[in-house]
């Protein structure tokens, strides 16, 4: 009841302080984030993917799957407009029916570091002594194996296939949160709110939800954004060397795989699942620098 | 110094012992009976039980891992089952590929990073800032697979100009090891950038200003040495990603070394390469690491006596 008084209290004291100078943390991150321009488009560009990811399979001109002999690797046409490939298929109808695949395996591997890392980074900051310790030991063991090795590790135990990259990629992105959480965590444990919340007798539970976590979240968001470019990449390349997506999957890696062989005479098999690759963990990477620049309070104009 | 040495290297062991266990624990945790997959689809369970007697399977685990570890300090890393030759024998051959071509590719991208973050932090806002950043961010992006297959097509297969693949001269390190510092490239110049950047904020360099040194000696004789000491941690990290980016890179240019080794090793099952090679791969980041440390302590006096 006395909780609930207080925040009517507190709305009521942000309304009036929003008709007045000050801004809420969003506008003013909105305002940030509107003057980095490329990142701005980015955020466009990352909303359009998406939506061709769920609808991208049902607008495509072209059956995915179905060979077309008479038609075989043909340069980008009219009717064509990225070529066909060595079994006649519409790589344009490939490629927007890929985004599904690129877009789903970077998200849901990084949300699943993600969860993992920032529940293991709260424990670790949170608690410290020896959990911290073993929690550490463990990151810096997975840390000892070099970027994608970790992962080629992984599936090299659990078998080539795209749900085991996914799982791969998630592993590999677990102790990069773990780390960038712990420290948010301890520094916002050593803040003044956190302490009066702890005096006045609330449950670690409680100060972790309501406090710690939150304070955490715009260093997560910023890795989350940031996370999904490098594991589209790392995913495709995994594709492209055979332990990923299995052809005849449009999956981007795995077209470009199979293009290798007819580099010399129809380039554009491989041209244009590299360039979709491409601009696709671009405008990712633009997007987290945007966030990071409009989140990060040490950066300021 | 030697204080921060000692606990430096004392601070690595407990790592290389959860790496040791983590890798011997490697082959335990493949689906299935590793004695099976030594003998081959065919053998019969007699048969089984011999390779498990041999690779010393039927021990208790505790026993299996201290043979492990003593075979390690001899040398010993088991027999490939695709060539049955020792597994030493097939990494020493691939070692120096990959050293090289990870060498060269550090050297250039160090290089190339750092002239770009230092001209993209003194012309900040400027087009030379914006091109440099815009460059380190496509970097990142670009899929190195697919930068070394289009380097291939147009330098090697179009123009002649490099060999399309393997060791032949010094003209086939060029491209692959162009492609594999792209990424590290990037990374060195944004930030150098942003660390040269929050240098020039301090007092020191204004300091300098105020004196009347010239801006060409504030930025590179004050500015970048202070600035290099985060970028040194960040370029020694960087060397996990040239290791594990060269996994991909050899495969691409058929490169005789450790990273197109891993490769056909996890196509062929051929698990005491793929132990072995993880286990390699690890030392060798630990390793660099250690000394990226030591390296920083010299340019850092302030962390000696920390």
């Amino acid at each position: 009841m006395v909780e609930l008084k207080l925040s009517k209290k507190e709305e009521y004291l942000q309304r009036t302080l929003d008709k007045s100078t000050a801004r809420t943390p969003v506008s003013e991150f909105w305002r940030k984030f509107k003057k980095q321009k490329l990142a701005f488009i980015s955020f466009f560009f990352v909303i359009f993917l998406i939506l061709l990811a769920l609808i991208g399979p049902f607008i495509v001109p072209y059956d995915i799957a179905e060979p077309d002999y008479e038609n075989v690797l043909s340069g980008p046409s009219t009717t064509h407009w990225a070529g066909t490939d060595p079994y006649g298929r519409d790589i344009f109808s490939r490629i927007v029916a890929g985004t599904q695949i690129s877009l789903y395996v970077g998200l849901t591997s990084v949300l699943l570091g993600a969860i993992g890392g920032t529940f293991l980074g709260i424990i670790a900051g949170y608690y410290g002594k020896w959990i911290d310790r073993i929690i550490m030991r463990i990151c810096d063991v997975l840390f000892a194996f070099p970027g994608i090795l970790l992962a080629i590790g992984i599936i090299a135990i659990l078998g080539p296939g795209l749900g085991n990259v996914i799982i791969a990629v998630a592993i590999f992105s677990v102790p990069v949160f773990a780390r960038i959480v712990r420290s948010s965590t301890l520094s916002v444990k050593s803040t003044l709110y956190v302490e009066a919340t702890k005096s006045i007798g609330a449950k670690p539970r409680r100060i972790i939800w309501k406090h710690i976590f939150p304070g955490t979240l715009s260093s997560v968001i910023v890795y989350f954004t940031m996370r999904i470019g490098s594991a589209i990449l790392t995913a495709a390349s995994l594709s492209f060397l055979g332990l990923g997506a299995q052809p005849p999957s449009p999956e981007w890696g795995a077209m470009l795989s199979g293009g290798r062989d007819y580099l010399n005479i129809a380039p554009h098999v491989t041209i244009f699942p590299g360039l979709a690759i491409f601009v696709t963990v671009l405008a990712f990477n633009l997007l987290g620098d945007g966030l990071r620049d409009a989140l990060d309070p040490k950066i300021k104009d | 110094m030697f204080h921060f040495l000692i606990k430096r290297l004392l601070e690595i062991i407990p790592i290389l012992f959860l790496v040791s266990i983590f890798i011997f624990l490697f082959v335990h945790m493949i689906p299935g009976d590793p004695a099976r997959l030594v003998a081959g689809a065919d053998a019969t369970i007699e048969d089984v039980e011999t390779v498990k007697k041999e690779l010393g399977l039927d021990k208790p685990i505790l026993e299996q891992y201290v043979s492990y570890i003593t075979n390690l300090f001899q040398g010993d890393l088991g027999t490939s089952l695709k060539t049955k030759r020792p597994v030493i024998e097939e990494i020493s051959d691939r070692f120096m590929p990959t050293f090289w071509l990870t060498f060269w590719s550090m050297v250039w991208a160090v290089a190339v990073g750092l002239l770009i973050g230092v001209i993209s932090a003194t012309k900040r806002n400027k087009w030379q800032d914006y091109l440099g950043m815009f460059g380190a961010v496509s970097g990142l992006s670009l899929p190195s697979f697919w930068l070394g297959l289009m380097l291939i097509q147009l330098f090697a297969v179009t123009l002649g100009w490099f060999p399309t693949g393997g060791i032949e001269s010094w003209k086939s390190y060029i491209l692959p090891a162009f492609t594999l510092g792209t990424g590290v490239a990037a990374v060195v110049a944004r930030f150098t950038r942003s660390s040269l950047m929050d240098v020039l904020k301090e007092d020191y360099i204004r300091t300098g200003r105020s004196k009347g040194l010239s801006e060409h000696k504030v930025t590179w004789g004050h500015g970048l040495r202070n600035a290099m000491i985060p970028v040194v941690t960040m370029t020694g990290l960087q060397f996990g990603f040239l290791l594990g980016g060269s996994v991909v890179i050899e495969t691409v240019f058929s490169w005789p070394g450790l990273g197109k080794l891993l490769i056909d090793s996890v196509a062929y099952r051929d698990y005491p390469v793929i132990q072995a090679e993880m286990l390699i791969f690890a030392l060798e980041f630990i390793l660099i690491n250690l000394i990226v440390d030591l390296l920083y302590g010299v340019l850092n006096p302030q962390i000696r006596y920390e």
